[in-house]
């Protein structure tokens, strides 16, 4: 898959002397969605701001759709639409005005039936004459994500699309952002829930202290990094661990019902053969047992605690 | 050059005139109404002819330059200002758009509205005091390079300002009392000769002194260094703007 974004070498010093990047090197495929991943002032949102012409880069490179950022902004920018962090709008504009005034300035003559079908597509028909003020902060925030989907961009960058979105609301984005990548549209979001990106991305980047500490595969991260825990229910309570056990560090659960083991996918062994081995020769038997693998969450505080 | 884009800022600014039409047409003509029936009717009356014409009408260009000068500043700076003010701002940013267009579309409305109210007020002043323009191209010609200039000069501020108090600062300390001051309501020659030299450093008095021509022939300055100061105002203005898009003052982190 090719790239539609290309950012490299990309550093940002504000005038404060605060480094929000440290020579970022990124590379969005063409039709995914990628989940951006960071604590709070990771610098999530300065990388999306300079990709998107709101803040000027310190340093390095940065190509949409082949066109430089800077060079060629024209070109860059439209392909780009953008869904800020916060609500900003023309509280007295409709809905239909302040679509339609985007899609005029990124140059794209007018098309009513494309408005149309974006504010339909968002649930916003029925208000497309009400004013902004007078709309909730969920229906606020779609009209934003109308006015990015506007001019029919080729990527669209969602910071925190979901932000103080109730959950209904939540997974009905969800469902607009899936049919959105299945148009061919890009997606890179940045969000604070684990569960949007582990539901939502093909890739997940997670930046921390401004710079890029891991790009990887969803999946391929969730394997590569995921421990693993196996829960075993005995059939008798018992009392202490024997001698025999003590290496496997297992932890003994439930007044002694459950024993736990956690162990590592990637590793070259699991151990998990030769502990049913030991536990059987130990006279432990069980009668069930699970396996959970851990979330995308306990992986991202595990990175951003190391990095 | 992305004319939609152009456009779109154009008629947006437009609308908000629209929306908001007492405070932006109807107040200024209001105030420059009474300004007509104070200083025309009640006081101009008990005054002689300023160089052959009446006082009445020999005010009606410097009010006209007052409500234009002091409009544009306030269209362009609360034009540019407010989507800062509110974060919309965003949006022109990441949009396709250089810097020419955007204030090719936030001037060129302030400037539009401010000469449509330039042209009512002149209107209003129709059915106080007798009206003959000499040199109506002229007249235009001044209108139109003032709401420009100060629009331009109303834009700077409005990108400068980072709170409505500072929005207001310039307006009200600095262009208004230099507009009193540049001969809205009497000839600079009707003051003492210190003061005269000191009214000259005011570049308002060569505005009104040029827009007052064009009506009557009357003015205090030649028509040549009225126009000069204006265009020269003009350029600071745009080479500030120029500079403002280039380091992203107050605009780009």
């Amino acid at each position: 898959m090719s790239s539609i974004i290309s950012v490299a070498n990309l550093s940002k010093t504000y005038g404060s002397g605060f480094k929000a990047l440290k020579n970022v090197n990124l590379d969005i495929k063409r039709g995914e969605i990628f989940a951006l991943l960071g604590p709070n002032g990771a610098g999530k949102t300065t990388l999306i701001s300079i990709i998107c012409g709101i803040a000027n880069p310190s340093q390095g490179k940065v190509l949409v759709g082949g066109e430089d950022i800077q060079t060629s902004y024209r070109k860059a920018r439209s392909l780009i639409g953008l869904v800020p962090q916060e609500l900003h709008t023309d509280a007295f504009e409709s809905v239909w005005a302040t679509v339609s005034f985007s899609r005029g300035l990124f140059g794209k003559p007018k098309n009513p039936e494309h408005i149309e079908k974006v504010l339909k597509d968002l649930s916003l028909w029925d208000k497309k004459d009400n004013k902004i003020i007078t709309l909730s902060g969920g229906m606020k925030r779609r009209v934003m994500i109308a006015k990015a989907l506007s001019h029919e961009p080729q990527i669209l960058f969602l910071d925190e699309p979901t932000a103080g979105v109730d959950v209904e609301l939540r997974k009905g984005m969800w469902e607009v952002v899936r049919g959105l990548q299945q148009s061919g549209v890009t997606i890179i979001l940045t969000t604070h829930y684990i569960e949007e990106a582990e539901e939502m991305a093909d890739r997940i980047g997670v930046i921390n202290k401004g710079e890029i500490v891991l790009i990887e595969d969803k999946t391929t991260l969730m394997q590569k990094l995921g421990k693993k825990r196996l829960t075993l229910h005995l059939q008798g309570k018992i009392a202490s661990l024997p001698e025999s056990l003590r290496h496997y560090e297992l932890e003994l659960c439930d007044s002694g019902a459950t024993l736990v083991y956690d162990y590592d996918t990637k590793g070259e062994r699991t151990g998990i053969t030769s502990l049913l081995g030991d536990l059987r020769a130990a006279g432990i038997r069980f009668n069930d047992l699970d396996t959970t693998q851990s979330s995308l969450e306990d992986i991202f505080v595990d990175l951003v605690r190391t990095s | 050059m992305n004319h939609r884009a152009i456009r779109a800022i154009y008629l947006f600014e437009m609308a908000r005139t629209w929306r908001t039409l007492l405070q932006s047409i109807v107040s200024p003509v209001v105030s420059t109404s009474l300004y007509f029936v104070v200083f025309g009717a009640a006081i101009g009356s008990r005054i002689s002819q300023v160089e052959g014409v009446s006082y009445g009408t020999f005010i009606v260009p410097g009010l006209i330059m007052l409500s234009v000068l002091t409009q544009s500043i306030a269209n362009a700076s609360f034009g540019i200002y407010f989507p800062k003010f509110t974060g919309t701002i965003y949006e022109i940013l990441s949009a396709p758009i250089s810097y020419f267009e955007i204030v090719l579309g936030y001037v060129g409305a302030a400037a539009t509205k401010s000469i449509i109210l330039g042209l009512i007020i002149l209107a209003t002043a129709g059915l106080f005091v007798p009206l003959h323009i000499q040199h109506p191209v002229w007249m235009l010609a001044f209108l139109v390079l003032t709401a420009v200039t100060f629009s331009l000069f109303g834009f700077i501020i409005g990108i400068w300002a980072d709170g409505f108090e500072k929005l207001q600062m310039i307006p009200m300390l600095v262009v208004t009392p230099l507009t009193f001051l540049g001969g809205s309501f009497y000839s600079i020659d009707m003051l003492p000769p210190t003061w005269r030299t000191v009214a000259l450093l005011n570049p308002v008095v060569y505005l009104i002194s040029g827009f007052r021509w064009s009506f009557y022939e009357i003015a205090d300055v030649s028509m040549a260094v009225s126009i000069g100061m204006t265009l020269a105002f003009l350029v600071i203005c745009l080479v500030v703007i120029w500079w403002i898009f280039r380091t992203g003052y107050r605009l780009k982190n």
